[in-house]
C-alpha cells in the first residue's frame, strides 16, 4: 500500500473511531481555550512571537557558531557531548552508554526525538527495561501505541481505556480495587513509577533548549518526572536535537514564556529544569555521568533549504490544537511522529520526500496553525512548498497534467470563457429542473457528502456581454432617434 | 448616494469630500469576477456591481481575466501560478481599483501575487503596485467607499461565515459585519467556531472528502445553533460546501452571498434551493 492508500485508510478509520472522535472533541475547550485566556492576560503576547521568531532565526542563522560554543562549555561542565548524524547513529551511541553503565532499568522521561528513533524499541529489543514515565507516554507505552500529539501523548485515550489497560498491565495489584476516578489512577501510577525511578540506572530525558553559554540543558515537565528520571540514576543521557540551541538564557526566557501559554495555556510549565553537567564535587546528589547526544537526522539539510523556518519549532503543539484536520482524524492517522501541521512542514524532511509529503496535502490552508505558531512560521507557504516538490515526482504525472491543462486553458481567457459557458450549461443540465444535483460520478468525492448547488446557468461574463451588447444597442437607438429628431426639425 | 471618494490615486479615503469631485470623475473599478461566481452564480457578479456602483463607481468587467490561479498555486505549480498572475495583471492595467467578491481570491491577487514575482525584476513592483489596488469587496465598500446606505433590506436572523483567507491574510472581520448593521430589518446571531473552517479548502474537499465532510458537518452544526434563516459569507467555495452539506441534511437555512443581500439581489433563488425556496 502506498503511503497515501494508507492515509486514506487510517483517516476512515479514525473518523469512525467514536471513542477517539469524543476525545477530540475535547480539545477545543481544553487547550484551545485554555491558550486564548492565556493570551489575553499577556497584553506582549503578539510582539513576543516575532521576539521569539528573531531568537530561533538568530540561532539558526549561526547554528555551528553556538553549537560549538555549547559543546565547548558543556564538555567544560563535565558533560560529555555525542553528536549523531542519523537516527541509527543516536540509537547506538544511547545503546553503548546504557551497555557501559551495565544498566538493567533505564526510565526515560518525554522526548519527540526519542520517538523520531524510536529510541525505546531500540533497547527493548536490547533487552533493557525501559519505562517511560510521563504518564501519557507510560500509557501508550503498556498499550503498545505510538503517542498521538507531540505534548499529549495520549490525547486519543479516555478514562475508561486507562482503567482498562491499568487493570490488564498492573496484574499484581487487587482486582477488585477502585479506578473510577483520574486521582485514583494516577496515584496508581505513581506508586508504580516510583519503584521505577529508584531501580533505574539510566534516566534518558529530552532537552527543550540548549543554552550555548553554559553548556546548559533546560527541561520542562508538568509531572515533575524528567527531574526524578535525571536525578536519580547514575548516568543521566540527555537526547535531543541539533536546532534546540539558543546563544544565552536571555534568549531561552521569553521561549519559555511563550512555550507554556501555547501548549496548555499555563503562564510557566509546573517544572523547568536546568540542567549543567553532572554531579559536581559540592552537589549532594545527583548523577555521576551526563551524556548529550544531538541529533541532526535531515535537518543540516533542512537548514540549508528554503524551508529553514520549520526549525525554529519549539514543539508546544498549538498548531495541531488549532488544526481542523488534526481534530477532526487524531494523530495517529498522519502515521508520522510529528503529526498536524508542523508534522507534514518537518515530517518530509526528516524521513524523505516519498514518505511523508503526501501529508501536506492535507490541509485547507485555513492558516490558523500560522496564526498560533508562537515562533510564527510560515506553515502554509512550507506546506506549499512540499506540495511544489511532490509534484514534480514522476508518481504525481497524473495531478501534473491535469493541473497543466487546466492552467494552461486559464491562460487563455477566450478559450477560457467558452468552457466555462459550455460547463455551466452542462450542470445545469444534469441538475434538471432541480436546485441540486444529488450524484455525479465524476465528482463523487463531493455528491458522496453534499449536494452540489446547480448552477444558474450561463456564465456571468456571457450574461455581462449580453447586457453590454443591450446597452450598446439601447445607446445607438437613442442616438439615431436624437438624430432623426435632429433632421426632422431641421428647417 | 453613498459613494464617498476622495484621492483617487491612493487607496485613502478622504475625511472631508466634495460631491462635485465624486462626479467630476468616479473611481474606475474592475471586477475581477472570479471562476465560482461566474460558472455557478452570476448573480452574486451582478450583486457586486449593483453595490460598487451605489457606491459611486464605475465598474467595468475586464474581458481578459479568467482565474486568480488558486489551484495552480496551492497545487504547488508556481510557475504556471506565475503566468496566470501576469494574466490578470495585465487584464485590469489601468484600473483605480480592481475588486473581487472573495476574500481568497483577492488574498491570492492582493498577498500572494507580489510573492510569487518577488524575484523576477521586471514584474515584481508592478506586482506590489498592482496588490495595493486590490480589495475584497466588503472591505472596499467600507474601508475606502465609506459606504454607510446599501440597497438591501432583509426581515430575519442572519449568520455569517467568515472564509480563511479573508479573515486570516486579508484580516477582513469587521467590515462585512458593519455593512450587515447597516441592512434595514437584518439581525446578526453569531454562531461559535466563526473562524473554523468549513472544510472546502479547494481541491482539499475533492482529495479529502471524508475529512472536509467531518470540518463541513462541523459547521453546519455550529450555524444550525444560531438558528438563522439566512447563512451569508463573502466566499463562493465556502457557500457551496456549506449550503450543499445543509441541502443533504434537509436543514432550512438558506444560504447565499453577502452581496446579495446588501445590494438586495434576492430574486434568483437561494444556493441549492429551488424558486419556491425549497431544497429539492
Amino acid at each position: 500500500m502506498t503511503a497515501r492508500a494508507q492515509f486514506d485508510a487510517d483517516i476512515d478509520a479514525a473518523l469512525a473511531d467514536a471513542p477517539l472522535q469524543r476525545a477530540l472533541a475535547d480539545v477545543p475547550a481544553g487547550f484551545v481555550a485554555g491558550r486564548r485566556r492565556a493570551r489575553e492576560e499577556l497584553p506582549e503576547f503578539e510582539p513576543l512571537r516575532r521576539v521569539g521568531r528573531d531568537i530561533r532565526d538568530h540561532a539558526l542563522a549561526h547554528l555551528d557558531l553556538y553549537l560549538e560554543a555549547f559543546e565547548g562549555n558543556a564538555t567544560k561542565a563535565g558533560s560529555r557531548v555525542h553528536w549523531a548524524a542519523s537516527g541509527d547513529d543516536a540509537c547506538r551511541i544511547v545503546l553503548d552508554i546504557c551497555r557501559a553503565a551495565g544498566a538493567r532499568t533505564i526510565t526515560k522521561s518525554k522526548s519527540m526525538v526519542s520517538e523520531e528513533i524510536e529510541l525505546r524499541e531500540r533497547l527493548q529489543d536490547a533487552e533493557f527495561d525501559v519505562v517511560e514515565t510521563d504518564l501519557g507516554e507510560y500509557l501508550v507505552q503498556i498499550r503498545n501505541e505510538k503517542p498521538s500529539h507531540i505534548i499529549a501523548p495520549a490525547i486519543h485515550m479516555r478514562a475508561e481505556d486507562v482503567a482498562n489497560v491499568f487493570r490488564r498491565q498492573h496484574g499484581h495489584l487487587a482486582a477488585d480495587r477502585q479506578l473510577d476516578t483520574p486521582e485514583k489512577m494516577i496515584a496508581e501510577a505513581r506508586g508504580i513509577l516510583r519503584d521505577k525511578f529508584l531501580a533505574a540506572d539510566v534516566g534518558i530525558t529530552g532537552a527543550n533548549f540548549l543554552v550555548a553559554e553554559t553548556g546548559s540543558a533546560i527541561i520542562v515537565t508538568n509531572e515533575g518526572n524528567a527531574d526524578l528520571t535525571m536525578s536519580l540514576p547514575k548516568v543521566h543521557v540527555i537526547l535531543t536535537s541539533i536546532d534546540k540551541v539558543v546563544p544565552t538564557f536571555n534568549d531561552a526566557w521569553p521561549l519559555l514564556r511563550l512555550l507554556a501559554r501555547s501548549a496548555t495555556g499555563q503562564a510557566f510549565t509546573a517544572y523547568t529544569t536546568i540542567v549543567t553537567g553532572p554531579r559536581q564535587p559540592t552537589d549532594p546528589d545527583g548523577p555521576e555521568q551526563c551524556h548529550i547526544v544531538l541529533l541532526d537526522n535531515g535537518r543540516t539539510e533542512l537548514l540549508a533549504s528554503e524551508m529553514r523556518s520549520v526549525l525554529r519549532c519549539i514543539r508546544c503543539g498549538a498548531c495541531m490544537n488549532h488544526c481542523p484536520v488534526y481534530c477532526s482524524i487524531g494523530g495517529h492517522a498522519y502515521n508520522s511522529v510529528y503529526p498536524g501541521p508542523i508534522g507534514a512542514a518537518l515530517s518530509p524532511a526528516l524521513a524523505g520526500a516519498g514518505q511523508a509529503a503526501h501529508l501536506a496535502e492535507a490541509s485547507t490552508f485555513c492558516g490558523r496553525c500560522e496564526q498560533v505558531c508562537p515562533v510564527e512560521i510560515p506553515l502554509v507557504s512550507v506546506m506549499r512548498q512540499w506540495r511544489s516538490l511532490a509534484l514534480e515526482q514522476p508518481r504525481s504525472r497524473r495531478a501534473r497534467l491535469m493541473l497543466h491543462a487546466w492552467a494552461r486553458l486559464a491562460q487563455h481567457p477566450r478559450i477560457y470563457r467558452w468552457c466555462a459557458g459550455i460547463a455551466a450549461r452542462s450542470l445545469k443540465w444534469l441538475a434538471g429542473s432541480g436546485a441540486r444535483i444529488r450524484r455525479l460520478p465524476f465528482l463523487h468525492a463531493w455528491t458522496d457528502y453534499r449536494d452540489l448547488a446547480a448552477p444558474q446557468g450561463g456564465t456571468f461574463q456571457q450574461q455581462w456581454a449580453q447586457r453590454d451588447r443591450k446597452r450598446a444597442q439601447r445607446d445607438r437607438a437613442d442616438v439615431s432617434a436624437a438624430r432623426a429628431r435632429k433632421s426632422d426639425s431641421a428647417p | 448616494m453613498g459613494g464617498r471618494f476622495g484621492v483617487l490615486s491612493t487607496n485613502q479615503c478622504h475625511p472631508v469630500i466634495s460631491m462635485t469631485e465624486v462626479f467630476a470623475r468616479r473611481p474606475r473599478v474592475g471586477l475581477f469576477v472570479t471562476c465560482l461566481v461566474d460558472l455557478m452564480r452570476p448573480s452574486v457578479g451582478f450583486a457586486a456591481v449593483r453595490l460598487l456602483e451605489a457606491a459611486g463607481c464605475e465598474v467595468v468587467v475586464p474581458e481578459g481575466q479568467t482565474c486568480c490561479g488558486q489551484p495552480a498555486y496551492n497545487g504547488g505549480d508556481a510557475e504556471n501560478a506565475r503566468k496566470i498572475a501576469m494574466l490578470t495583471m495585465r487584464a485590469f492595467d489601468g484600473f483605480d481599483y480592481v475588486v473581487a467578491p472573495s476574500g481568497s481570491c483577492a488574498a491570492m491577487l492582493k498577498v500572494h501575487y507580489p510573492r510569487l514575482l518577488a524575484d523576477d525584476k521586471q514584474h515584481a513592483s508592478a506586482a506590489r503596485a498592482f496588490a495595493e489596488r486590490v480589495h475584497e469587496l466588503c472591505a472596499f465598500l467600507i474601508d475606502v467607499c465609506g459606504l454607510e446606505q446599501v440597497p438591501g433590506s432583509f426581515a430575519g436572523r442572519v449568520t455569517y461565515h467568515d472564509g480563511c483567507s479573508g479573515l486570516r491574510e486579508l484580516k477582513v472581520r469587521e467590515q462585512p459585519r458593519r455593512l450587515l448593521a447597516i441592512v434595514p430589518g437584518l439581525e446578526l446571531c453569531e454562531m461559535s467556531d466563526t473562524d473554523a473552517c468549513c472544510g472546502f479548502g479547494g481541491l482539499f474537499a475533492m482529495k479529502f472528502p471524508a475529512i472536509s465532510n467531518a470540518m463541513v458537518t462541523k459547521k453546519c452544526a455550529n450555524a444550525a445553533s444560531a438558528k438563522p434563516d439566512l447563512l451569508l459569507s463573502g466566499e463562493m467555495g465556502c457557500l457551496l460546501n456549506v449550503a450543499g452539506k445543509l441541502s443533504r441534511q434537509g436543514a432550512e437555512i438558506e444560504c447565499r452571498h453577502i452581496a446579495e443581500v446588501l445590494a438586495g439581489e434576492m430574486t434568483a433563488p437561494a444556493i441549492a434551493c429551488s424558486n419556491d425556496g425549497q431544497r429539492r
